[in-house]
C-alpha cells in the first residue's frame, strides 16, 4: 500500500462519500477554484461540479445556516472553515441551530464542519486555536480530532455518515508530516472509540490530536528508561470512549490527560474530573492536566513553544507520577 | 423593484380564495385571543407572543406559497403556518408546554419544525430566539431544494431589529449570490421589544436593506392584505422561476407590547390610535363587504366558526397530558425514541392558491 498524508486522505475520504454518495455536497470558502487554504478539497470542483463544491462569500453564518437548510431537504453537507478558529463566527448557528435541532424538533442535521486546528505553526492568535471545550458543553454535537491518516480517513466517512452535526477537527501540523498507509477499499473508523497507540502498566496519557505523536515521543525516551507509557489516542472527544480510558487507570494507576488548548476548562478537566469520580479507587496518585497556558496562542516561534506543552514536560509529569 | 404588472395576483382569487383568506387571518386572532385567556389563566407556560395587528401580512405572504413549499415563522407570524396547515391545536400544546406538542414539551410556541420526507406536504421550520439565522437556513432550504431538483419556494420572516444582525445580511448575501428560491418578508412593525426603528437603522424604508444584494425589493401596505399577497406572489413567481431571491418590506404596527408582559408604555396613544383605524382584518372585511365578495351574513358565519375551532382546539390541547419527565434526555442525538410530528389540516376551503398537488388531511378544519 502506498503511503498517503493525513491532508491527502481526508480529500480521499471527502471524495469517497461524495462519489458513493450524491446527497454528500462541499461548501465554504475558497474551497472549489483554489481547492482550500491547505488544499484539502483540490480536484473536487473539476470532478463534481460547482453545485456539489460551493465556493461561497465570506460568511461563516451562512455557510453554517445554508448547510443546515439543505440538510433538512435531505442532503449531508461537508461545511469547510478555512481555519477553525473562524468556528467563532458561526458558533451561534451551530450550537443554537443545529446542535439542538434533533432534541427540540426531532430533525437531525447530519452536517460535518471540518477545519484546520492547533498550533505549532506560528500561525498566530487567530490560525492555531483548538476549541473543542466550547463545543465539548454542546449536547448535540459531536466532536472528533484524528491523529493519523488512517484514522483521518476512517473518521471522515465515518462523520459524514452520522445522522448528526460533527466538528471535525483537522490539525494541521498533521496535514503533510503524517502518512500512513491507506486502504483504498472502503472502511470507517467509527465515531466514539479511542485506540490505545501504545501500550505500557506504568502511566496512562490520555491525549489526541498532535499531542498524540508528542505523547508517543515521550513515551520513547521514557522506554529507554523503563517506563512503560500508555498511549490513548481518544480520536472522538465528543462522546467520550470512557470504557478505554478507565481500564487503562485501572492497570496503570496514574494518568494524565495531555491537550494542546488552553488548561483552565479545557477537555482535560473533565476527563480528569471522570477519572477521579468514576475510577478513584484505581488512582495511586492525583491526575495530571498537561496543556498549554492560559494565554491566546503566541506567534513567534520561540513564545509558542513556551506556550504548548512540550516532551520535556511530559517526562518530568511521568517522573512525577512514577515517584509519587 | 419588479415590473408592475398591468393586473394584480390577486385579481385572479376566487370568492372562496378570498373568503379564505379573511378565514385565515380572523383564525389566527381568534387562536391568539383564546392563548391571551389562557396566559392570564397562567395556562401558558412561558410568555406570550401575539401578533395583533400583523396578522394579514403573515397570512397573505403564505397564502402567496404553494401547499409544499418551505415557510419558517419568526414567534409573531402565527398566520404563516396557520395557512401552510398547522394544526392550532398543536399551538396550543406548544404554548402550555404538553407532551402532546410537536416538541413535545420541549421548545415553546412556534418552535418546531414539520419536515416532511419528499414532496409530502409543507415543510415549516421553526425560529430560534436569536434572531437572523432563518435567512441563512431558509436560504439553505432553497439550495437543497435545487439540489434536490424540487421547484420549490422557501419564504420567511424577519423584523426590522432582525435586519440589524449579521446573520440576516450573510444569508441575503448568500441567497443573492446563489440565486436561491428564496423570498424575506421583511417586516416593519415599527418596534424591536422597546427599540424604535429610528434606532435600528438609518433608511427610511426597511425593503432598501435588499438593495445592498441586487434583488428585486418593494415596500407595500403590511395592513393591506391583498397589497402583501400581489407582492408576496410576484416574489414567490419569480422565485419559482429561478430568477433568485426577493424582498418585501411590510409597514405594519405591533400593537401588542413585545410579549404579553409588556405594557407598552413607549408607544404613544395617537400612534396606536392610528394603526387601530388601519387594523388589517377590519379592513379587509370592509373590502369583501364593498366589493360584494361577501356579506354581512356570511363574514358573520366564519367568524363564528373561526371563533369556535379556536375555542374547541384550545379545549383539546388543555385536557392534553404534560411530557414525561422520564424522557427528558432521549434524542439528543439519533438513536433515541424522540419521534414528533405535527398534524397538517386543510382549511374548509380548500382552495389555497398555488395547490399542485393535495395532501391528505387526517382533520379537516370544522
Amino acid at each position: 500500500m502506498a503511503k498517503t498524508t493525513y491532508l491527502e486522505a481526508i480529500r480521499q475520504g471527502l471524495a469517497e462519500e461524495m462519489a458513493s454518495d450524491d446527497r454528500v455536497y462541499a461548501i465554504g470558502e475558497d474551497i472549489g477554484l483554489y481547492g482550500g487554504a491547505f488544499k484539502v478539497t483540490e480536484g473536487l470542483l473539476n470532478r463534481f461540479g460547482a453545485e456539489r463544491v460551493i465556493d461561497t462569500p465570506v460568511s461563516e453564518t451562512a455557510i453554517i445556516g445554508a448547510a443546515i437548510g439543505s440538510a433538512y431537504l435531505g442532503m449531508r453537507p461537508v461545511a469547510e472553515l478555512q481555519f477553525i478558529d473562524f468556528v467563532a463566527c458561526c458558533f451561534n448557528i451551530l450550537t443554537n441551530f443545529a446542535a439542538k435541532s434533533r432534541y427540540r424538533w426531532g430533525a437531525g442535521v447530519p452536517l460535518v464542519v471540518r477545519g484546520p486546528c492547533g498550533g505549532g505553526v506560528s500561525g498566530g492568535p487567530f490560525h492555531s486555536a483548538n476549541p473543542e471545550a466550547h463545543f465539548l458543553h454542546t449536547p448535540g454535537l459531536k466532536i472528533v480530532e484524528p491523529s493519523t491518516a488512517y484514522d483521518a480517513k476512517g473518521l471522515i466517512k465515518a462523520a459524514i455518515r452520522d445522522d448528526d452535526p460533527v466538528l471535525f477537527l483537522e490539525h494541521k501540523l498533521l496535514y503533510r508530516r503524517v502518512q500512513d498507509e491507506v486502504p483504498e477499499e472502503d472502511y470507517v473508523v467509527p465515531l466514539g472509540q479511542a485506540v490505545v497507540r501504545r501500550p505500557g502498566d506504568d502511566v496512562t496519557i490520555v491525549t489526541f490530536g498532535a499531542m498524540t505523536h508528542t505523547a508517543l515521543d515521550a513515551a520513547n525516551q521514557l522506554a529507554e528508561r523503563d517506563v512503560a507509557i500508555e498511549v490513548i489516542d481518544l480520536r472522538t472527544l465528543s462522546p467520550l470512549d470512557y470504557e478505554t480510558i478507565l481500564q487503562s487507570v485501572a492497570k496503570t494507576n496514574k494518568v494524565i490527560v495531555l491537550h494542546e488548548a488552553q488548561r483552565t476548562g479545557g477537555i482535560g478537566a473533565e476527563i480528569a474530573a471522570a477519572i477521579a469520580e468514576r475510577g478513584f479507587e484505581h488512582l495511586d496518585a492525583p491526575p495530571v492536566r498537561l496543556a498549554s497556558l492560559d494565554t491566546p496562542v503566541p506567534y513567534s516561534p520561540a513564545l509558542e513553544a513556551a506556550f504548548r506543552p512540550s516532551v520535556e514536560q511530559i517526562v518530568a509529569a511521568v517522573e512525577h507520577l512514577v515517584e509519587y | 423593484m419588479p415590473a408592475t404588472t398591468a393586473t394584480r395576483p390577486s385579481d385572479e382569487l376566487s370568492r372562496d380564495q378570498r373568503l379564505e383568506l379573511f378565514y385565515f387571518a380572523r383564525l389566527t386572532r381568534d387562536i391568539e385571543e383564546r392563548l391571551a385567556l389562557l396566559y392570564r389563566q397562567n395556562k401558558v407556560v412561558g410568555g406570550l407572543y401575539r401578533s395583533l395587528g400583523q396578522e394579514g401580512e403573515s397570512v397573505a405572504s403564505a397564502y402567496a406559497l404553494a401547499e409544499n413549499d418551505a415557510v419558517a415563522a419568526l414567534i409573531r407570524n402565527l398566520g404563516s403556518v396557520i395557512v401552510q396547515g398547522i394544526r392550532p391545536r398543536a399551538i396550543f400544546a406548544q404554548y402550555m408546554a404538553k407532551g402532546t406538542s410537536p416538541t413535545h414539551g420541549r421548545d415553546l410556541n412556534l418552535h418546531f419544525s414539520h419536515i416532511p420526507n419528499g414532496d409530502d406536504g409543507p415543510i415549516v421550520i421553526g425560529p430560534i430566539s436569536t434572531l437572523g439565522d432563518l435567512v441563512p437556513v431558509m436560504a439553505g432550504v432553497g439550495l437543497g431544494a435545487r439540489m434536490r431538483r424540487r421547484r420549490l419556494v422557501a419564504m420567511t420572516y424577519i423584523g426590522d431589529g432582525g435586519t440589524s444582525t449579521g446573520a440576516f445580511h450573510e444569508g441575503m448575501n448568500f441567497a443573492a449570490v446563489q440565486k436561491l428560491p428564496l423570498v424575506v418578508i421583511a417586516e416593519d412593525n415599527k418596534y424591536a421589544y422597546s427599540t424604535p426603528v429610528s434606532q435600528q437603522m438609518a433608511i427610511p424604508r426597511i425593503d432598501q436593506r435588499a438593495e445592498a444584494y441586487g434583488i428585486p425589493h418593494e415596500m407595500v401596505d403590511g395592513n393591506d392584505m391583498l397589497a402583501v399577497y400581489d407582492a408576496s406572489k410576484r416574489a414567490v413567481d419569480l422565485a419559482r422561476q429561478g430568477a433568485g431571491p426577493s424582498l418585501i418590506g411590510v409597514d405594519t404596527m405591533r400593537m401588542r407590547g413585545h410579549a404579553e408582559h409588556d405594557d407598552m408604555r413607549y408607544v404613544s396613544k395617537p400612534l396606536l390610535d392610528a394603526w387601530e383605524a388601519r387594523d388589517p382584518i377590519t379592513r379587509y372585511r370592509a373590502h369583501l363587504i364593498e366589493t360584494e365578495v361577501a356579506t354581512e351574513t356570511d363574514l358573520v358565519e366564519i367568524e363564528a366558526m373561526s371563533r369556535q375551532y379556536a375555542e374547541d382546539e384550545a379545549g383539546l390541547a388543555e385536557a392534553d397530558p404534560g411530557p414525561d419527565p422520564a424522557t427528558v434526555a432521549d434524542g439528543v442525538v439519533a438513536g433515541g425514541h424522540f419521534q414528533p410530528s405535527v398534524e397538517i389540516v386543510r382549511s374548509p376551503f380548500r382552495v389555497k392558491r398555488g395547490a399542485s398537488r393535495h395532501t391528505q388531511p387526517t382533520v379537516v378544519h370544522p
